[in-house]
């Protein structure tokens, strides 16, 4: 091959040899023993480099392989369908953003470090909460994080999580805490109001409690109302307290920081990212302004300085926490996180504004409830909670999900997530109109008669 | 030429915000379901008393700050970042288009419906087998460390399934990555460090000391951080597994070896890749990246699930390995880099990805083949090939002019070049460690070795012109020690503001 519009040198290689003083490519090779020369090349690709033309081509053919949905789906589970504003496509695709790595030489990297200070600073707002890091991956590994850090400020072993918390987190957090020999216990919920069962906290909270981790609102959407007294039995028995939030809801409901919460975590999706089959998501972690927190916080952060001639300035901080330096007393392995993501959480915090923030949760409320009453009016369903709820919402059907599934699929919408035979958890935002809604509920209607009728 | 960064005096965005009947985006609102609903029914006692602090903007405002602040940034769009080991290779602008198999998809929705998506994953998942020279792959991993820790940890399932819980101990190189150490103390493991030979490679003598029936693993990764290949790496994998012990290739720097060698066929048994480094997913300033971990044999069963697979021409996401670690990440990794990384292999080929490990490595030996004449850059083994990167101590610079390997780092990017790595490995005094790329034409090449070499002039003749830098750049030498005290640490507006108002005072 002669030439490749990604490798320029193609033509400069008989020069460049001669400047290092070899004769052959080959010879900058010579330390590598025989036996482990692959001496072929690798079966990757199309089997030749592709055009430009012809990639474009493929990435057609392996988007049309999915299916189009007719509506936005109407499932959650800790990622959300939401409308991602062109402005911060536009912002995140700046490539001073999208091409720079970690800024590590703060002087020429200002405005990236400018951008994660102020997604920290309007998170912290969001949250009440001081200290934010730049990003972790996503929800499941933050929380993970938030119980090792529990661990390493009081050496407790148990971490207390209630059964209604999103359980593709459970199942990240319980990977994360083995290497470590922590145990998760799990504490019931109230069959009727979905939240938590306080008798039953009660009863596990010890003093190998390390930390005790609540959802608001949960898995099913409910929101707790206990949480006050939670932080309270936990600060007597001297547990931290984890919470776990969905950042939007907080444009209504009362943020972490008044509950006086150790540690928040959560995910950025929600704010300005796309679905994108499940990543790049974007972990919030947060603590209160409280040294023994920040300085077991894993990743990045960025805070204010100045420079040589007292102008503000803005670099990575507290980094002798990092591995670079402290290697496996580190306080977590993370060095790439989700910069970008934090980016688009920030110019989306930043468009919707103080007010907008509340518009739009009291937008997806009443969608929410609209879509569980319109599906309640149908004959046999009922809501399976008596709890007030925010975006999403569990429905019991008089007949096995899986026939709706099927009548759904038919017209191409995808349905809630299946939970049991005969329920099914949904996620209604301000992505579905009215219009959607009735489609939705009027399929289901159809499904159950369907199956009555046969 | 003299270069200059742009620089404006903005400030935070919440200093913009002054009017209230400003917003940046309207939201949709749908009065036909306002009519239905008519009240929100939330327990009182759960509402938000006072709105969150946030600014208030029209679009124009918040574009144009945005707009700015990356104009205070730089990223390989505009310039070289020849960070070894971060490899800031150049991102071909058609991955862009990849995130249409993605982007609107919800990863719980029904297979049927995501059958483009979950055959781009399949066939990553094999091309990754085939370029390590493992038998699976799991992308499930969202970065690089990710996957170090969910490597670390299919070792240390895989020998207590067998019994072995008396295996304790992860060896380290003493060159390796901060993250192979930090991951494997994550995972409960207590870390030995392999020192070095004074050829820069692993001492044999004395990881046959230090191995034993505790020995759990060996982190390493090959090229090493000092860009050398490790050549009796056969001889290590004897050696770590004549005790059961796994070796892992930390897959950081695979950048100048791939096409041309694979950790599979050197003994490793478990490899992590950083698909934003070696395969050219934008690192968009610290992330997202995207990961793959994969294993050989009996380890495949120990990946963190799901896998992809075709059963009866169907791809399904229902593989989950026997002895499986679990979940790293909440769905299935970074997806939409992932599509990225499928991109870029589509556009290299076969006979392109070969190329890459040969074009970085003569990129890195031209380099310091321009850079030969300049005594006061060290090479340790000086005679040896390098393959990704070099690592340059500065040391004697330093001592007889008084500027640092930090300082040469400034004066760089004072001339519009992105620095390199300093500091690392450890091992190295003063190090500067380079890593060019294949991507790099020769032509910047010459200007980046050829600006290095003007700087260690100024530094013997003038060096306080080189300690003051940098001076192009949108603001000068940062003060570190500010920055971090206890009294003045400001890690988010709202502390600003609470210290202001006197409610907030040390960090305790």
């Amino acid at each position: 091959m002669d030439k490749h519009p990604w490798l320029p040198n193609l033509s400069s290689i008989e020069d460049m040899l001669k400047e290092i003083g070899v004769n052959d490519i080959e010879d900058l090779f010579k330390d590598i023993p025989k036996e482990v020369r692959l001496n072929r090349l690798l079966n990757v690709g199309k089997g030749k480099p592709l055009s430009e033309y012809e990639i474009a081509k493929e990435i057609e053919e392996k988007s049309s392989k999915n299916v189009k949905l007719k509506v936005p789906p109407f499932i959650g589970a800790g990622i959300c369908p939401h409308y991602v504003p062109y402005a911060v496509k536009f912002i995140i695709s700046r490539s001073e953003f999208y091409t720079s790595y970690t800024p590590y030489q703060p002087e020429i990297s200002q405005g990236l470090l400018q951008a994660l200070f102020e997604y920290q600073s309007l998170i912290a707002e969001l949250l009440e909460m001081e200290v934010v890091n730049a990003s972790m991956y996503d929800w499941g590994s933050a929380l993970a994080e938030a119980v090792l850090m529990a661990n390493r400020i009081n050496s407790r072993k148990t971490i207390l999580v209630p059964e209604n918390i999103n359980p593709y987190h459970k199942e990240v957090l319980k990977t994360w805490i083995q290497g470590k020999g922590l145990k998760l216990e799990e504490v019931k919920y109230d069959r009727e109001t979905g939240t938590i069962n306080i008798e039953d906290f009660e009863r596990k909270i010890n003093d190998n409690t390390t930390a005790v981790y609540i959802q608001q609102p949960n898995f099913f959407g409910n929101f707790e109302t206990e949480i006050e007294h939670i932080v309270d039995t936990a600060k007597h028995k001297k547990a931290l307290t984890i919470m776990g939030v969905n950042p939007l809801s907080l444009g209504l409901i009362k943020p972490p920081g008044e509950y006086g919460i150790d540690i928040a975590v959560g995910d950025g999706q929600e704010l300005g990212l796309p679905l994108n089959f499940g990543g790049p998501l974007m972990g919030i972690l947060a603590v209160r302004w409280d040294m023994t927190l920040v300085r077991q916080m894993p990743g990045r952060i960025v805070g204010i300085t100045k420079d040589m001639s007292s102008n503000i300035g803005f670099t990575l901080i507290l980094q002798t926490r990092e591995q670079f330096i402290k290697r496996e007393k580190a306080t977590s392995n993370i060095t790439t996180n989700e910069a970008l993501m934090a980016i688009a959480n920030a110019v989306y915090l930043s468009l919707l504004g103080k007010e907008g923030i509340r518009e739009l949760a009291e937008e997806i409320y009443y969608r929410s409830h609209y879509a569980a009453k319109k599906l309640e009016q149908i004959r046999g369903v009922k809501k399976l909670f008596n709890s007030d709820f925010f975006e999403e919402f569990v429905i019991r059907f008089p007949v096995n999900y899986d026939k709706i599934h099927e009548k759904l699929k038919k017209i191409k919408i995808q349905g809630g997530l299946k939970l049991s035979d005969f329920t099914a958890l949904f996620c209604v935002t301000e992505v579905h109109d009215k219009d959607a809604i009735d489609l939705l509920a009027a399929t289901i209607e159809e499904a159950i008669n369907d199956v009555e009728t046969s | 030429m003299m270069w200059r960064q742009a620089k404006w005096d903005e400030p935070l965005i919440f200093e913009l915000s002054n009017n209230k009947g400003k917003q940046g985006i309207l939201i949709n609102k749908d009065e036909r379901i306002r009519n239905e609903i008519k009240n929100m029914s939330i327990p009182k006692k759960l509402l938000r008393e006072k709105a969150p602090e946030l600014p208030n903007l029209s679009e124009l405002e918040v574009v144009r700050h945005f707009i700015r602040l990356s104009q205070m940034s730089f990223g390989v769009d505009t310039g070289i970042m020849p960070l070894g080991s971060c490899t800031m290779k150049y991102n071909p602008k058609i991955e862009e288009k990849a995130p249409e198999i993605t982007e609107e998809h919800h990863p719980l929705e029904d297979e049927d419906y995501v059958q483009g998506i979950l055959e781009m994953i399949y066939e990553l998942q094999n091309w990754f087998s085939e370029i390590t020279g493992m038998d699976e792959c799991s992308l499930q991993v969202p970065a690089g460390s990710a996957g170090e820790f969910a490597g670390v940890l299919m070792i240390k399932k895989y020998h207590e399934t067998h019994n072995r819980q008396y295996k304790d101990e992860m060896l380290v190189a003493d060159t390796a990555h901060g993250t192979n150490p930090a991951s494997a103390a994550m995972a409960g493991y207590k870390v030995i460090y392999v020192k070095s030979n004074n050829e820069g490679l692993v001492d044999i003598d004395i990881l046959r000391e230090i191995v034993n029936d505790k020995t759990a693993g060996f982190m390493l990764t090959n090229p090493n951080t000092l860009g050398l290949f490790e050549e009796k790496i056969l001889d290590i994998a004897k050696i770590i597994h004549s005790t059961n012990g796994v070796l892992y290739y930390d897959g950081a720097n695979l950048n100048g070896i791939l096409g041309i060698t694979r950790p599979g066929d050197m003994g490793f048994d478990i490899v992590h890749l950083n698909l934003h480094k070696t395969f050219a997913v934008p690192h968009g300033g610290g992330g997202p990246g995207a990961g793959a971990i994969c294993a050989k044999s009996e380890l495949v069963n120990y990946l963190p699930y799901p896998i992809v697979e075709k059963v009866h021409g169907k791809y399904k996401l229902s593989k989950i390995p026997k002895n499986s670690i679990g979940k790293i990440a909440t769905f299935y990794g970074n997806v939409g880099n992932l599509a990225r990384s499928y991109v870029y292999l589509l556009g290299l080929g076969p006979q392109g990805i070969e190329l890459v490990g040969k074009m970085s490595t003569l990129a890195t030996n031209y380099l310091i083949a321009k850079l030969r004449d300049v005594k006061e850059l060290e090479l340790i083994a000086p005679n040896r090939p390098r393959k990704h990167e070099v690592v340059f101590s500065a040391k004697k610079l330093a001592e007889t002019t008084g500027v640092t390997a930090n300082d040469i780092a400034k004066a760089l990017i004072d001339n519009g070049f992105y620095a390199p790595t300093i500091y690392f490995p450890p091992i190295i005094e003063e190090a500067l460690m380079i890593e060019p790329t294949e991507t790099e034409p020769k032509e910047e090449l010459d200007k980046f070795a050829n600006t290095l070499r003007k700087i260690v002039e100024m530094a013997k003749l003038k060096s306080e012109n080189i300690l003051n830098s940098p001076t192009n750049t949108a603001v000068k030498r940062l003060d570190q020690v500010y920055a971090n005290h206890p009294s003045t640490i400001t890690p988010t507006y709202r502390v600003l503001r609470l210290r202001r108002e006197g409610k907030i005072n040390y960090l305790k």
